[in-house]
Order: C-alpha cells, then sequence, then structure tokens
C-alpha cells in the first residue's frame, strides 16, 4: 500500500547517488525487499516506472530481489528459514528466535553510464 | 561505458533519521510514547478515551491523532481536556517520522509523561514507518476475525502489545479468541496480550497498571541518569 513513497525513497536515493557519480543515465537498479517489508514488487516497479520518468533513470530497469524471512534460535543457535511464518525453531521448538533477515528495503547498486 | 556502483543503502533512512531525532526529543522530556496501530474501526480512539479517563488524575497524558483525513477524533480526545494535536496525512495511508516532527510544536512535551499517537487505521504501512516511540502497541477487535494474524504478520512482529477489543460482542460473531493468541504468538512470543471491552470496561484494569509500569520505569530511568 506504501508503494509510492518506498519508491520515491528509491528514485531520491539513486538521483542523489547518480549526482554524486556524475553518470548521465541510469540503466538498472538493484533492490532488495524482505518478504515481511509489505512492499508488492509489481506495484513497486509500476510506481518506480512513474516517478522516474523526466529524469536521468528514465526507463530504467527495477531489479527486485525478495529476501526470504529467516531467523536464529537463542535457544539452540540454530538458523531456519521461515515457513507459514512460524517463528518456532524448528530444531528446538523455541520460540525465542530472533529475525535475521525478511525485514529489508534496500538500494543495493545501481548500473549507469 | 556502463559501470557499476554500489549503493546499499536503506530505503526507509530518511525516515529513520527523522525517527531518531523524534526519539531524542522525546528522551530529553522523559516522555513514555506508543505508537497505537490497528484496522479501521477497531477501537483505538475508544481505548484512548477509557485510558485517559482511568489515569488522567496520576498520568500527563497527550495524543496525536492520525487520520487521512477529518479532525473528529481530536475533537473526541479534545474533550477529555487533555493535550491533543490532529494529524492529516492526506492521503497518505501511514504516519511517518516527518509528520510527528512537525507536530510536535504544537504540543508541550515537558508537562507530559505519556504520549500516545493513534496512526492511521491500517494494518500493514504503520508497521514498517518508525515514529520515534518507545513502542508499538497494536489493536485487533474480535469482529475482524481470528485469522488476522495469519494475514498481517508484520503488525504483530513489530508490537510489544496486543489489545484484544470488542470482547463483549464474542457470544455474536465467530472469532475464536484463543486461537487468535495462539497465531499472534507464533509470530512474536513476547507479545503481552490483553482481553478487553472498551465498551463495557471489562479486562481495562490490567492494561492500565501495564501502563502505569511503564511510565513509572521511564522517570525513574529519566531520574537515575539526572543523579
Amino acid at each position: 500500500m506504501h508503494e509510492m513513497s518506498i519508491a520515491q525513497s528509491v528514485v531520491d536515493i539513486i538521483l542523489q547517488e547518480s549526482q554524486n557519480h556524475q553518470v548521465n543515465r541510469v540503466l538498472s537498479v538493484a533492490v532488495k525487499v524482505g518478504e515481511l517489508s509489505a512492499v508488492e514488487s509489481e506495484s513497486l516497479k509500476f510506481c518506480f516506472n512513474f516517478l522516474t520518468k523526466g529524469t536521468l533513470a528514465e526507463g530504467a530497469k527495477l531489479e527486485i530481489e525478495r529476501v526470504q524471512v529467516t531467523c536464529r534460535c537463542q535457544g539452540c543457535g540454530s538458523n531456519f528459514t521461515v515457513q507459514g511464518l512460524v517463528f518456532v525453531c524448528p530444531s528446538c521448538q523455541s520460540s525465542e528466535v530472533e529475525m535475521v533477515t525478511g525485514r529489508e528495503l534496500s538500494v543495493e547498486s545501481f548500473e549507469a553510464e | 561505458m556502463t559501470v557499476k556502483v554500489p549503493v546499499v543503502r536503506d530505503i526507509l533512512e530518511a525516515n529513520e533519521q527523522l525517527a531518531e531525532d523524534n526519539r531524542r526529543v522525546f528522551r530529553d522530556a522523559g516522555l513514555f510514547v506508543i505508537n497505537l496501530m490497528s484496522g479501521p474501526g477497531a477501537g483505538k480512539t475508544s481505548l484512548l478515551e477509557r485510558t485517559i479517563d482511568a489515569l488522567r488524575e496520576e498520568i500527563r497524558i497527550g495524543v496525536i491523532e492520525g487520520d487521512i483525513q477529518s479532525s473528529y477524533d481530536a475533537e473526541r480526545i479534545g474533550q477529555k481536556g487533555v493535550q491533543v494535536v490532529q494529524l492529516n496525512t492526506g492521503g497518505s495511508c501511514h504516519l511517518d517520522g516527518n509528520m510527528i516532527k512537525s507536530s510536535l510544536q504544537a504540543l508541550d512535551l515537558h508537562q507530559l509523561d505519556l504520549l500516545m499517537v493513534e496512526n492511521v487505521g491500517n494494518l500493514v504501512c504503520p508497521a514498517a514507518f518508525n515514529l520515534g516511540e518507545d513502542m508499538k502497541a497494536m489493536l485487533l477487535s474480535v469482529a475482524e476475525g481470528d485469522d488476522k494474524p495469519l494475514k498481517y504478520p508484520r503488525m504483530f512482529q513489530e508490537s510489544r502489545v496486543l489489545i484484544i477489543n470488542k470482547i463483549d460482542l464474542l457470544p455474536y460473531v465467530d472469532c475464536h479468541v484463543g486461537k487468535m493468541r495462539e497465531r499472534a504468538l507464533q509470530l512474536n512470543a513476547h507479545l503481552e496480550i490483553f482481553e478487553v471491552s472498551c465498551r463495557t470496561g471489562e479486562g481495562l484494569s490490567p492494561w492500565f497498571d501495564w501502563l502505569r509500569r511503564q511510565v513509572r520505569d521511564r522517570k525513574a530511568e529519566v531520574d537515575g541518569t539526572k543523579t
């Protein structure tokens, strides 16, 4: 639902970095989106395409890497991927778990010329 | 020539920075701050009214009301005679750090012990935007169904407190509170859960006690750092 403001932040970051690196045109942008960030990929792409119109990132491809939800068990120390959103360690059944990945929302890199 | 530029920046960094600024302001004022979230109509404003009525003599409470439109909620809270400011997001589905920052000048923070921020009614987006609060608390009414933890996991993950509201409606709705609790705890084993009815007042005392404790602990913390 908040893809437009997320896309605007992506565009702000890219335009700022483009200026720092003195590039003329942005070709693609790589972002990481955690499965628990409540961001929908297609909607984010749509907003990104709209917001980049008339900027040097116009037409750039938004490459989205979805990141699975993973946790570390504080009981037995094992790492596991969360299945079906059950935050319980499959090895020792402890619910004292700490989320390691899944909340990501970051711009990783971009390609430009 | 094509170049690849590494960036690695948090997309929400601008908001995180503003939330951090707010947090500092709240700390300086010795305030305990709660970001109250729920879907529309779960009873956030009613909970605030009940809480103010019960605690106003002992705790100085301020409220930030977030809504897409209208000042209806702020007028309701204003009748209680506490400091209140209405934020209209003008369409945005959540509050963010910047909106909170801009609203703070309308409040005398040093005259408050507890600031409750009522977020926009929405079970999705508010969970992703920090405001500088000490904790997020969420409400879920039994009328919404016991399946909500399965569908909106992030909010349950981020919250410290879950208030299950409208338990007076249980005879009339197909909601299994045990299942709701179990599903919520699977997402977040540390959730503090209260079952209440803001209409009848049932079950609210433990919530008030819990709030008193948070405010007292914050005061003790602030006094501790002063000496």
